[in-house]
């Protein structure tokens, strides 16, 4: 049996494999459809039984949610479940944009994810430039043990860090900072989320930057002191060009999640004094649907946030496309 | 600047890394400050990342009055081990360890047996249906259910408060598929499938004989981002769990850290925080020790790990 699946497979895999995906539409009019799918899974069958757990898993935990997103054009009805009831159209999609706190939430999200995302796309850039000019191997690899070290904590305790380190009058950060609380202070808030942010992935999110430097060509640099380049000549003209492309791609991928603050930090964040700057979609989606059980209206407005986050992904990349010919599709 | 730093036998050092410490002769003075700079800001950042730590550690053996004072800044003063036998005694804390570990060393394994074997499938060129499987993942990637349509979901399948909605709804991440993929792809020799074939092996024995023991950087680097996030996953506890029994640690945490943070009113409670405060410091020892042991030994695969990823597909 084992030999025969594997041997097979360069014999005549031009006619009977070209297109083993229309299986399920049964579009390809040939009269020996049937025979050639049985041909497909007795030479493949392994590997459908290698892939099926994954697919059955992202089949019920992925799509079927996402059979689920009509919920936010139908009334909820506990019978119903999932698909809902009545159908209501863009009812609670108008019920968001008209609530007294949409202005609010869209502000706050818009303006703590920005701030995010700029800062934890320029502070990793430079730590790359910055550790791919240590010389010493030992050297290097403790600093960037040390800086990826954050990114392993939880955001629990990174938020009771900041409550402790931020407290008024004793906590180490904040002894200095007058007596007024930093983390109820909605003016302050935004960059507490950037900075603790910036602090904690800054190191991990460098790795791929490092990767890049470290597949450039040596003789690139040797080229360029032989024209007279000096340090700062070397990084500007050699290690700034080499890492674009990979920059270019995770800036295009993060846009996004232009709405997308994500819920654990700025929920556990959250509290009486900051909360006008603080309420966002996601914690906003969770109150209302979970602790007040608004199931379709939540849907609404997570539906509402998916869509913005893609049309900001699909504009980012078509610029991109245009300008610089780095694209991720 | 204009200087050069030409090497001397250009013919022969055609290899030679650039900036190693035999040319630091023949640095110019732009060159130093620069190196100043560069090794100022490198120190800095250092500084940065590791103090903090470095006090929750010297804060959590310190008498917490000295604490408040801001007495303690380098070294841990009036060295007491109060907090840890505060954190120690709490039963709720071993609850909340014990469930963790259960739901992190499950879960990990779970992904693993269902990442990887399908990465595998998908890694293989002659199996054509392997592009469409692949954009209905990516897909996921960019559009989801959303959190409502999750909580029916889970619902329904009677997952709310089982310990299974830790393990199974996340079982496959999609970016761990496609970073297993590009490593069977680029790091496992074509060959050696020929190799096995020409042996007779099956695409399964192939796989468990051969792929598998050749994977163990791609095993670790893929577990240990799974375990990670099931260390501390905090949301699908907060959500979907209602049992306190069954809590995690992270929501136990948030318990004691957060949720029971009072504000000091009067010199009574003032001192009640301060010793609260110690008994967090411990808390977030204890908790985070785990993770900060292991990761420094894997941390020689994150870079081939990370890189993988960017070769998405």
């Amino acid at each position: 049996m084992a030999t025969q699946s594997l041997s097979a497979t360069p014999a005549a895999p031009a006619q009977d494999s070209r297109r083993p995906s229309s299986v399920a539409s049964g579009t390809t009019k040939k009269p020996n459809i049937f025979k050639r799918i049985a041909q497909h899974f007795r030479r493949y069958w392994e590997l459908w039984l290698l892939s099926a757990p994954a697919l059955i898993f992202v089949a019920i935990f992925a799509y079927v949610p996402m059979w689920g997103i009509q919920l936010a054009f139908r009334k909820f009805d506990p019978d119903k479940g999932l698909t809902g009831g009545d159908w209501v159209g863009f009812y609670y999609f108008k019920q968001f944009f008209h609530s007294p706190l949409f202005g609010e939430i869209m502000t706050n999200t818009i303006r703590i994810s920005l701030w995010t995302l700029v800062m934890s796309f320029i502070f990793p850039i430079i730590l790359a430039l910055l550790i791919n000019q240590i010389h010493s191997t030992k050297v290097k690899g403790f600093v960037q043990t040390v800086t990826y070290m954050p990114h392993f904590i939880s955001v629990v305790v990174i938020v009771s860090m900041l409550n402790i380190f931020l407290t008024p009058g004793s906590g180490i950060i904040g002894r200095f900072l007058g007596p007024e609380s930093v983390m109820g202070n909605p003016k302050a808030i935004t960059s507490v989320y950037w900075i603790s942010e910036v602090w904690q992935h800054c190191g991990w999110n460098s790795i791929i930057y490092l990767a890049a430097l470290a597949g450039v060509d040596t003789s690139l640099y040797e080229a360029a002191k032989i024209d007279g380049a000096g340090r700062w000549q070397l990084i500007r003209t050699v290690d700034i060009p080499a890492i674009m492309p990979t920059a270019g791609i995770l800036l295009i991928l993060s846009m996004g999640s232009v709405l997308n603050v994500g819920f654990d930090k700025i929920f556990l964040m959250q509290n009486s004094l900051n909360l006008p700057a603080t309420e966002v979609i996601s914690t906003y989606t969770y109150k209302i649907g979970i602790l007040n059980s608004q199931f379709s209206y939540s849907t609404a407005i997570g539906l509402f946030n998916t869509v913005v986050n893609f049309v900001f992904l699909i504009t980012a990349n078509a610029i991109s496309k245009k300008i610089s010919e780095t694209s991720i599709f | 600047m204009s200087t050069t730093t030409v090497t001397p036998a250009p013919k022969t050092s055609g290899d030679e890394i650039p900036w190693n410490k035999h040319q630091r002769q023949h640095l110019t003075p732009g060159d130093w400050v620069a190196s100043i700079i560069i090794y100022g800001l490198i120190t800095l950042a250092v500084i940065a990342v590791l103090y903090p730590l470095w006090f929750v550690v010297i804060a959590s053996f310190s008498n917490p009055n000295k604490v408040a004072a801001g007495d303690v800044f380098l070294l841990p003063k009036g060295v007491t081990f109060v907090g840890y036998a505060k954190v120690f005694a709490n039963a709720r804390i071993w609850r909340g360890y014990l469930n963790t570990i259960i739901y992190s060393v499950v879960g990990t394994a779970v992904n693993l047996a269902v990442t990887i074997p399908c990465a595998f499938a998908l890694s293989r060129k002659e199996f054509k249906p392997r592009r469409v499987i692949l954009f209905l993942f990516t897909v996921t990637m960019f559009i989801a259910g959303g959190l409502i349509p999750n909580y029916l979901l889970y619902k329904q399948l009677g997952l709310l408060n089982s310990m299974w909605v830790f393990i199974l709804p996340g079982a496959v991440s999609v970016y761990n598929v496609i970073v297993a993929r590009s490593f069977f792809e680029t790091s496992i020799p074509e060959e050696l499938f020929e190799a096995a074939q020409l042996d007779g092996e099956s695409y399964l024995g192939y796989f468990f004989r051969i792929v598998i023991p050749l994977s163990s950087a791609i095993l670790a680097v893929i577990g240990l981002y799974y375990f990670v996030g099931h260390w501390n996953d905090f949301m699908t506890g907060l959500i979907f769990i209602t049992d306190d029994e069954k809590q995690p640690l992270q929501v136990v945490l948030q318990q004691l850290l957060l949720v029971a943070q009072g504000t000091a009113t009067n010199v009574d409670a003032a001192a009640q925080q301060q010793a609260a405060d110690q008994i967090k410091f411990g808390i977030i020892i204890v908790s985070t020790l785990p993770l900060m042991v292991i990761y420094p030994f894997l941390q020689k695969y994150f870079n081939k790990g990370v890189m993988l990823g960017a070769v998405k597909g």
